[in-house]
């Protein structure tokens, strides 16, 4: 539980300790934020006393009467706005003064609180104050850590997310209006192409996922030790009905039962990526071949595939957050551009290294290799 | 009958958009080529001359449109072209064609975020047509 300080200034003790009732049981969550928020209640009554405790006190939000005894609310909201720019103020006003609104709002009131007020008005005014202070927090915390590459990642990931929403709109539309006629069955292939985009934007999502939870540690409650075999085993059964679909089939070759200390779902990252791409860049009918090795503390993943293959230029990107093979035998697949730069971080996160070799038209051979 | 219909080239890489260009612009009264990449448009380009061109920006590279639009200006500088886009402007990513300092580096005539309205196309592609 996360707490904001709340200072009260209105020389009405009415007013202030309604704010405190109202505001004492009262919290505010937000999907992606890891504690709820909750707020203390600090009571002032004159602006004099108020410029003393942002002094000497840490305040996040003030809520700030204008009419007081002795300085004037705005006067105050000067004082922050010069010393204190990161608290956020909130002017109570009666709806008449829209005058002083305006005024206040030039000098850099966040938001107003028009007087009289409802409980539900002000917690959804603080609801909205908190949140702001949440956002910025992160945006300074997200610039800090590196701005290029997050605007580099946003820009593709709101092409690659955008690029399904526009097609299956599309579709919808050209339904709605009927474009292809009053039959029923002249939309089926565009039902079934909206169906299909919408799985890779599920797919994108699960990848992304996979993505923010690497960005983690490796955390130290999930490592157990793991038998390798059988995790490769688990996800070759999970990709063979795709696997027959395209007449490819996967042999494992373990023959030490090779045991390694890992989080099982890291692991399990690794193979699936790594199977599912030497099935779904092969040709009908070829081959996967997945081997498990152990040599001098090391362990050995290989993934090898009779697939389509790699140019160096390819290869050289093949990392990269949603770079994607783009030629005519890869148009009609489908994928997010982001499993291979998952199962890079993966194995950087267990100090390994991954290897391509691959030739156009033969197939590529992919190597984890982890220490043991 | 004669067949004086326009010509527009579209270039996408996300087939599902292409063939929805190609449904909408058909039915303005239009005829269309369809190029599925940057290569496959260059070729276009080389062969054909259109009256407008739609080019999406990002396909093999993330600046295909771009190379498109200035491929296409010097081979037929009286060509015009919308470049669409799915790159939003929340992203930071933003330019238009009305300035001028945009217009002397992107070499379109417009530019379009997707998912642009049927009717409002049609009224972009008329205008630069000069229907």
């Amino acid at each position: 539980m996360k707490n904001l300080n709340v200072m009260v200034v209105d020389d009405e003790p009415g007013i202030r300790s309604g704010v405190s009732r109202i505001l004492n049981n009262f919290t505010v969550s937000y999907p992606f934020m890891d504690a709820d928020i909750d707020f203390n209640i600090i009571e002032v009554e004159t602006g004099e006393e108020a410029i003393e405790k942002i002094k000497s006190d840490h305040i996040d939000i003030v809520l700030l009467d204008n009419k007081l005894p002795g300085i004037q609310g705005t006067d105050v909201l000067e004082f922050v706005n010069k010393n204190k720019p990161e608290i956020l103020v909130m002017m109570i006003t009666s709806y008449a003064s829209l005058e002083l609104a305006i005024k206040a709002t030039n000098k850099g009131a966040y938001d107003f609180i028009p007087k009289p007020f409802t409980p539900q008005e002000l917690k959804s005014s603080l609801e909205n104050a908190t949140k702001h202070l949440f956002l910025r927090g992160m945006t300074k915390k997200l610039n800090k850590e590196g701005k290029e590459i997050r605007y580099q990642f946003l820009s593709v990931l709101s092409h690659e997310l955008k690029a399904p929403l526009y097609a299956i709109e599309g579709y919808l539309n050209i339904m709605k209006d009927k474009e292809a006629g009053e039959e029923i069955l002249a939309y089926d292939q565009m039902i079934d192409r909206s169906l299909q985009r919408i799985k890779g934007m599920r797919n994108l999502i699960m990848d992304l996922l996979d993505l923010t939870k690497i960005n983690f540690e490796k955390k130290p409650e999930k490592l157990r030790t793991i038998i390798l075999g059988e995790i490769a085993q688990l996800s070759i059964e999970a990709i063979n009905p795709y696997a027959i679909q395209k007449d490819v089939q996967i042999k494992l070759l373990d023959e030490e039962n090779i045991k390694l200390n890992a989080d099982p779902g890291d692991i399990e990252i690794i193979f699936n990526n790594l199977i599912s791409n030497a099935v779904k860049y092969n040709n009908d009918g070829g081959e996967v071949l997945v081997s498990l090795k152990s040599v001098n503390d090391k362990i050995y993943i290989i993934v090898k595939d009779t697939g389509i293959g790699l140019s160096q230029e390819e290869t050289d990107k093949l990392f990269d957050e949603f770079f994607r093979v783009k030629n005519e035998q890869t148009k009609h697949i489908t994928g997010s551009g982001l499993g291979l730069s998952i199962v890079k971080r993966v194995v950087d996160l267990y100090n390994g290294e991954i290897n391509i070799d691959s030739k156009v038209g033969e197939g590529s051979t992919f190597t984890v290799i982890l220490p043991m | 009958m004669t067949d004086n219909k326009k010509l527009i080239i579209i270039a996408d890489d996300d087939l599902d958009y292409l063939f929805q260009m190609e449904l909408y612009i058909k039915s303005f009264g239009f005829d269309v080529v369809k190029a599925e990449s940057q290569k496959e448009a260059e070729i276009l380009i080389e062969n054909t001359k259109p009256d407008l061109a739609i080019f999406d920006l990002m396909m093999e590279k993330d600046d295909s449109g771009f190379i498109l639009c200035y491929k296409m200006k010097r081979k037929h500088p009286d060509v015009p072209i919308i470049l669409a886009t799915a790159v939003a402007s929340e992203t930071g990513i933003s330019f238009g064609v009305n300035s001028n300092s945009d217009k002397q580096w992107i070499k379109a005539d417009l530019y379009l975020e997707k998912g642009i309205r049927k009717d409002q196309l049609n009224k972009e592609i008329n205008k630069l047509l000069k229907i």
